[in-house]
């Protein structure tokens, strides 16, 4: 009976969301009142209903309702409840779900955090959302219904896949969709100031902080995802440069270049048609990624082709979608205007070559990740694209934009010159130079390309401590004062960007430096990696909750003296038999020593892989700053106590009379 | 500067830019590409001598033997067959007589050695290459059900 409600709320919610869809746009281009007023409330109606539909299918889940075809296929009564919990999202029909949640939620956090925003621009917003909506949640009710039934009713689950059952699992997903989801307020913002014909540097004031805190969410969700791929697939890398990761990375690169477009077109009224096209461009992004990983095309094409429902569903909303805001623009874009002027040398100049710089990158992995597909799809022949690719595209694509991070914040609005630049900027450099070339000295061996990531990385530190020092100069008061007297978006600014300096440095020593060794070991067997010497002690069984593990012990001791154990194992689970490889990590600043086990060799003998893994939770750190940087960008006065609407037009209107 | 100048220098800047990025990814995406090859192809000596590739079949049962690291076992789309020999951790999935996709080069003898193994994600789930390697060397019964799995 339960299920049952579910799916009927959720066919409730669908003509809700038609409803939010369509009456307050309507009226707002007929300027009718009593339908503008609908938006909000609909819009939160259609939050109950998704969110009762959601909280049923979670509820079954958690009480284990095998006669739901969606529960029995992906959980299993010996999960323990926050993995059965996590299974909600671990399928297909669970992941599509999620989707539609998350949207609800932004839906009704736009619709309860709007109210300094004029009601017409409201019901837009919300009317596009609604839109949204309606195709998602027709897509769950069309081709991926979890509260489908199933009879006879089995006994038991046929368990979540064993690489899912980790806290990873229960944290990872929710993150991530919620930041590639928030793009869609991104993008209903920009299609309402199209629809409206009023593409003002206001819009860009009301979408700055909703895209910002998707950014946000979409990097931590990045992040975790990473590292969650770094602890559990067994062998120690942190980005493959999969199709599935590139899906969540190209809205993440055209989201950075929105964040930062939109200062432009906040602050100097310029940009405005080139933020539209990115508000739209990232959230077609959130929706090829769901189509990449949802449609199955990527694990066969041909696949895809014999069961084409979703896909085609998918591809058709993609057309729909992208092709009806992008027609949007070009009729209503050549009327914008291209805004305030600027020099060759600017603040702005540097903006736009950040951002074109980003959607290249952006490019780049498009082609590497569609490439493949379409040739197999024309039948002619299978190629893959692998890390090398990435790799040696990512490097010199990525190089002038942190060289230009250094030099973008300290640029003068407008009009910027080199020489005043140089000037401000020579001794950042000098001392990034020097640092570079010391440090891998110092750690014992010089390469040429820890040398020159190091430097990219101390010159965004040396420069933002010249940007800090020149903001403080000249105030009076302590350094606690000085600091609190600049806004919080300054320091969440400066934040993000030592975030990149910090991710640098991370990806370089542990490139530059680390050691991976495959090892066969016998018990007593001891092997050095690094400075470390590592002792194989043997294995022992242990049972955990739903499975059998072989568990090792592998001693660590550096200059003769045991540091600690490491319990690397390997599980069969209980209900699929499938194996699965549990390293043990020592994470610290400094680096991670990683233990996984191979396979038994015969004679109490194991394959043992041991890593060391210098600085490698610096790669995270800079994710996590970066997060944080927005998160406090955040927090800044102006979104705390926000200016009434009647003020804001004025303002934005003096702005751009400034230009 | 005159504005129209001005305006010249910028599209410059921007097409330049454009053209360099676009020269080094398509240089970038030549270099790498990977191309596949079944293990049919590779005993009509199809696939290049030198280069990296891949291949992708069955586990042939009872194949395996382990030497310390140096694992060997052969590849099959049941059409033909062919030795491999890797050097490291085979993936938790890899089962003699299930699926696998091999990255490597050929040495002189027709053995491909392999610097990467996958096998992934799910016990049930085929690499695509793989099954599409079987179903092009067999139109049989093996091939369909691999196209069963394939499906889940």
């Amino acid at each position: 009976m339960i299920p049952e409600l579910g799916h009927f709320a959720l066919m409730l919610a669908l003509l809700i969301a038609a409803i939010q869809g369509t009456l307050p746009i309507i009226g707002a281009a007929r300027r009718m009142p009593a339908w503008i007023a609908l938006a909000r409330p609909v819009a939160q109606a259609q939050f109950v209903f998704v969110a009762f539909a959601w909280g049923v299918l979670a509820y079954s889940f958690i009480t284990s309702d095998f006669s739901v075809a969606n529960v029995a296929e992906n959980s299993n009564s010996e999960l323990p409840i926050f993995y059965r919990f996590a299974a909600t999202w671990g399928s297909h029909e669970g992941s599509m779900m999620l989707w539609v949640m998350m949207l609800a939620a932004w839906t009704l956090a736009v619709s309860l955090k709007s109210r300094n925003l004029p009601d017409v621009m409201v019901a837009r917003v919300l009317g596009v959302m609604g839109l949204v909506s309606c195709g998602f949640i027709l897509f769950v009710l069309w081709t991926s219904n979890p509260f489908e039934r199933v009879f006879p009713v089995p006994a038991n689950g046929r368990d979540l896949n064993p690489l899912l059952q980790d806290p990873g699992m229960v944290v990872h997903p929710p993150m991530l969709y919620t930041g590639y989801v928030g793009f869609s307020v991104a993008f209903a913002f920009a299609v309402a100031a199209l629809l409206s014909g009023r593409l003002d540097a206001t819009w860009a004031r009301w979408s700055r902080p909703w895209t910002t805190v998707a950014w946000c969410f979409l990097t931590l969700g990045i992040m975790l995802g990473s590292w969650w791929a770094y602890y559990t697939l067994g062998w120690g890398g942190w980005w493959f440069w999969d199709p599935v990761e590139n899906a969540s990375f190209m809205p993440w690169l055209v989201g950075t270049a929105l964040v930062h477009s939109l200062v432009v077109t906040e602050k100097r009224g310029t940009f405005k048609n080139w933020t539209v096209l990115l508000a739209i461009s990232a959230f077609s992004l959130s929706l090829v990624g769901t189509f990449l990983v949802r449609s199955g095309v990527l694990t066969s094409v041909h696949a895809f082709a014999t069961d084409p429902r979703r896909g085609v569903y998918i591809l058709a909303f993609l057309v729909i979608v992208i092709g009806g805001s992008l027609t949007l623009y070009a009729v209503r874009a050549p009327k914008v205007g291209v805004g305030g002027r600027f020099e060759l040398v600017s603040r702005e100049s540097m903006l736009l070559a950040n951002n074109v710089l980003l959607l290249a990158a952006c490019g780049s992995v498009l082609l590497g990740t569609l490439y493949p597909l379409f040739l197999d799809a024309l039948n002619l022949g299978k190629i893959s694209v692998g890390p090398p690719y990435f790799d040696s595209v990512f490097v010199p694509l990525m190089t002038p934009l942190v060289f230009l991070m250094g030099i973008g914040p300290l640029a003068r609005w407008k009009e910027a010159e080199v020489p005043d630049l140089w000037r401000r900027l020579r001794w950042a450099l000098a001392v990034s130079v020097v640092t570079a070339l010391v440090v891998p000295l110092i750690a014992g061996s010089f390469r040429i390309l820890v040398s020159f990531g190091l430097l990219l990385a101390f010159w965004i530190v040396a420069s933002t401590v010249v940007n800090i020092r020149e903001r403080t100069r000249g105030m009076t008061g302590g350094i606690i004062a000085r600091i609190r007297r600049q806004p919080r978006s300054y320091w969440g600014m400066i934040l993000a960007h030592l975030g990149v300096a910090v991710f640098i440095i991370g990806v370089t020593l542990v490139k530059g430096y680390e050691t991976e060794r495959d090892v066969q070991m016998r018990v007593g067997d001891t092997v050095s990696v690094g400075s470390y010497v590592f002792r194989f002690d043997g294995v022992t069984e242990r049972k955990g909750p739903n499975y059998t593990a072989a568990r090792g012990a592998v001693s660590v001791s550096r200059n003769g003296t045991v540091i600690e154990t490491l319990y690397p194992e390997k599980r069969a689970y209980n209900a699929g038999g499938m194996p699965m490889t549990n390293a043990a990590i020592d994470s610290g600043i400094t680096g991670d020593i990683y233990v996984s086990m191979g396979e038994p060799v015969g004679g109490g003998a194991w394959i043992i892989r041991v890593y060391s893994k210098p600085f490698i939770t610096w790669a995270w750190a800079g994710f996590v700053l970066m997060a944080l940087g927005g998160f406090l960008a955040l927090m800044d006065r102006r979104y705390r106590t926000q200016a009434r609407p009647a003020a804001a037009p004025a303002r934005v209107a003096g702005a751009a009379g400034a230009d | 500067m005159k504005p129209r100048h001005r305006r010249f220098l910028w599209i410059g800047a921007g097409v330049a830019l454009l053209g360099v990025a676009a020269a080094l990814v398509l240089n970038a995406f030549q270099s790498n590409l990977v191309f596949f090859f079944t293990p049919t192809q590779v005993a009509a000596n199809e696939a290049p001598k030198g280069r990296a590739f891949r291949i992708g079949g069955l586990v042939v049962d009872k194949s395996l033997t382990r030497d310390g690291l140096t694992v060997h076992f052969k590849v099959t789309d049941t059409g033909s067959t062919i030795p491999v020999v890797y050097n490291g951790i085979l993936p938790d999935l890899f089962k003699e007589g299930k699926g696998v996709v091999a990255q490597g080069k050929l040495l002189p003898d027709g053995t491909f050695h392999a610097t990467e193994v996958l096998a992934k994600h799910d016990e049930n789930y085929m690499p695509p290459e793989a099954a599409d390697a079987v179903n092009k060397a067999h139109g049989s019964a093996m091939a369909e059900k691999t196209g069963r799995t394939l499906k889940q």
